[in-house]
């Protein structure tokens, strides 16, 4: 093994990848698209409050004001006003495509201090159930608080909210390091099976055997190179998913092996996959084959928590699995106990394949 | 096999010491029960552009692939530069320059990018401008090899055989597929190589290409070498003997044909073996001495062509014994 040859060699082979707008694309482009769309789309469920259109025909009494300030503090709805000009709400509602408001009715503060019922009309579009009940249960609770207090008791039994685990985790958080590992998975896997069929085709191995190049080299050289894919690729998905969604990852320690063991052991089954297959045709479709069930059922898009039951054992074989596991666990959830079985698992797979691979992997003819 | 001693070839020094830059014999390579080299023998001389002609499956690439360290050999004995092409691959790398048949490259890196690589790679202080005019490819130093012609495709090749300043080079059909101009300009390539003082092992199965180019050459059929020699040599040896062609009235050809001679009607005319060039003259002479009507005449010789042609063809039909010696023979 020659250092000065890989480093001949590797800014080669990366002109020659950059200028190829696919492989670029699958590397980088594709998965920052990626984490885009599932991160808008589904950023806005879970826990962001709901909005709530209040039409305040009370002249913004001070009692109202109360009212719709600790309805915005419960955290569960948005108060927005509507003017009271708009005339009948539920029309202003519907003609806005707005699916939630809350009318105060003239009189609000007076009545209370008069302690005569007053009634709150809340609008809600059944068709979006969840926002209903939210709505609906906020005001009630507000609802409830300020007739205790003019009841003038006080609160006996009080809920605590707390959540599972130390820390809310969000649809974002379990996306950032699912794409980091498909980046890992896809950039190896399609380049390298087209690499060692179609170079094994126009014979451009048996070209660089002519140089002093050896096989070693060659194979880390290019293994260097998604290495470096996969360090541009992990800084990219925390940037966009930290800057534009809030994600709670952090770039630990214990992330790095993964990022480095992942590209060897995915570059060694790409390179077996097109050793192994006859023509390039033969290769993609293998590789496709290897790679399809792995890009969607190794929690790359969703947590594999999420899966029924009978699915689970599967993303348990997939390597890919190993690698988001441990990803998660180290950039994530930052538990390094169950970050190293993964990493192990990872690492055996990869000295498995890479071997098996070398051993088939020729360059010179018989 | 003892090669023959080729006059316009000498090396200084006594004939007996011309440096062997290639020594093959008995050379072997099978592949499962097909022979594809069968007892091979030849000699390549430091400084020579040796041709290794044959159809095509005849084990040319084969050979020459075994020579260039691509291949292993079932049996016999290599040596180029001294060297084993398989076991000693990696010092023989640095001194030979290869270009294999069809010839690809990295799509996506220019020829300045492509020999800058191969440079690093040996290790070797390279000036692209100056090997990519050598090959008359400088135009195109800057482009990506997926938009370069076939020609430019060959050139790119020879430029990257010689980025290590080889001693040999191996050219395996380098013409093949090339349109006449590019092949032109290819020979010229070739023909510096020499003036270089670089030896060239040249395989093709256009004879004109090794006629014109090759001090000698061996023609290979079915693994085994059928003949080796300079182009001369092999057509003197093999060939038809040099004909008058003579365009005129057939009572001539009768005229000549009653004093002894060897006389072929053509179309317009007929041919005259010549046994020496006195018998030219004599020819004339009578041809003149007779008053018949004639038009002219031209001399005709079998070109390497018409040897090989004659040559594979009588091979087939069993009418000419192989010239490999018979033990290598399965």
């Amino acid at each position: 093994m020659n250092l000065r040859r890989v480093g001949a060699y590797f800014p080669a082979f990366a002109k020659g990848y950059v200028r190829n707008p696919l492989g670029l694309f699958f590397a980088l482009i594709f998965p920052v698209i990626l984490i885009l769309i599932f991160g808008a789309v589904f950023s806005n469920s879970g826990t962001s409050p709901v909005p709530l259109t209040v039409q305040n025909l009370d002249n913004n009494s001070p009692a109202s004001v109360a009212f719709l300030q600790a309805l915005n503090s419960t955290g569960a709805v948005s108060v927005s006003m509507a003017p009271p000009s708009a005339g009948n709400l539920s029309s202003y509602l519907s003609s806005h495509d707005l699916s939630a408001g809350l009318e105060i009715p003239a009189g609000f503060g007076a009545d209370l201090v008069n302690h005569t019922p007053v009634r709150l009309l809340v609008f809600t579009n059944p068709s979006s159930g969840s926002e209903a009940g939210i709505v609906q249960g906020a005001v009630q609770g507000v609802a409830n608080g300020e007739n205790l207090h003019l009841a003038g008791g006080s609160a006996l039994v009080t809920p605590v909210n707390l959540n599972v685990g130390s820390q809310v985790y969000s649809y974002i958080d379990y996306l950032v390091p699912g794409l980091i590992g498909f980046s890992v998975l896809v950039s190896p896997m399609f380049s390298m099976v087209n690499v060692s069929s179609t170079w094994k085709r126009d014979k451009l191995f048996r070209q660089l055997s002519l140089t002093p190049l050896t096989r070693a080299e060659w194979l880390t050289a290019t293994i260097l190179w998604y290495i470096l894919l996969a360090f541009i690729s992990t800084v990219l998905m925390l940037l966009i998913g930290r800057v534009l969604f809030g994600a709670h990852v952090t770039l630990t320690l214990l992330t790095l092996p993964f990022l480095v063991v992942g590209p060897i052991l995915f570059v060694s089954i790409g390179l077996l996959a097109g050793t192994v297959s006859n023509t390039p045709e033969s290769a993609a479709v293998l590789g496709n084959i290897i790679t399809f069930p792995m890009m969607f059922l190794s929690g790359t898009f969703f947590p594999v928590s999420l899966f029924p039951s009978w699915l689970v054992p599967v993303a348990h074989v997939l390597p890919l699995y190993y690698v988001i596991d441990g990803l998660s666990n180290a950039m994530v959830f930052n538990n390094p106990s169950a970050v190293y079985p993964d990493l192990l698992v990872v690492l055996i797979l990869a000295v498995i394949f890479f071997v098996v691979a070398t051993r088939l992997f020729s360059w010179r003819e018989r | 096999m003892t090669a023959r001693r080729l006059a316009s070839n000498e090396l200084p020094g006594d004939e007996e010491y011309v440096t062997a830059t290639i020594e093959v014999t008995k050379l072997v390579k099978l592949y499962g029960p097909l022979r594809a080299v069968d007892g091979v023998d030849c000699e390549v001389r430091a400084g020579e552009v040796f041709s290794f002609l044959g159809p095509n499956g005849a084990g040319k690439t084969t050979t020459v692939e075994i020579l260039e360290g691509l291949r292993p050999r079932t049996s016999g004995e290599v040596r180029v530069l001294g060297l084993d092409p398989w076991t000693q691959i990696d010092k023989l790398r640095t001194r030979i320059g290869v270009i294999p048949q069809d010839f690809h490259f990295f799509p996506k890196l220019t020829p300045r990018e492509a020999i800058q690589l191969y440079a690093r790679l040996f290790a070797v202080k390279a000036d692209p401008d100056e090997l990519l005019a050598q090959v008359e490819l400088l135009d195109k130093a800057d482009e990506y090899y997926d938009t370069l012609s076939g020609g430019q495709h060959q050139k790119l090749g020879v430029a990257l055989a010689l980025v290590n300043d080889p001693e040999l080079c191996f050219l395996d059909e380098p013409t093949t597929g090339l349109d006449p101009r590019a092949r032109r300009s290819l020979w010229g390539v070739i023909r510096r190589l020499r003036r270089e003082g670089r030896t060239v092992f040249l395989t093709t199965h256009y004879l004109d290409e090794a006629q014109q180019l090759s001090d000698r050459l061996a023609i290979i059929n079915h693994g085994t070498i059928i003949a080796t020699g300079s182009p001369g040599e092999i057509i003197s040896r093999f060939g038809r003997p040099e004909r008058l062609r003579i365009v005129g009235e057939p009572a001539l050809a009768d005229r000549l044909t009653a004093q002894g001679l060897t006389v072929t009607r053509e179309p317009h005319g007929f041919e005259v073996e010549l046994g020496s060039k006195a018998d030219a003259l004599r020819i004339l002479d009578s041809v003149a001495a007779s008053g018949l009507r004639w038009e002219g005449f031209s001399t005709e010789s079998d070109t390497l062509e018409d040897v090989f042609i004659q040559m594979v063809g009588r091979l087939e039909d069993g009418s000419l014994p192989t010239a490999a010696p018979p033990e290598t023979r399965a």
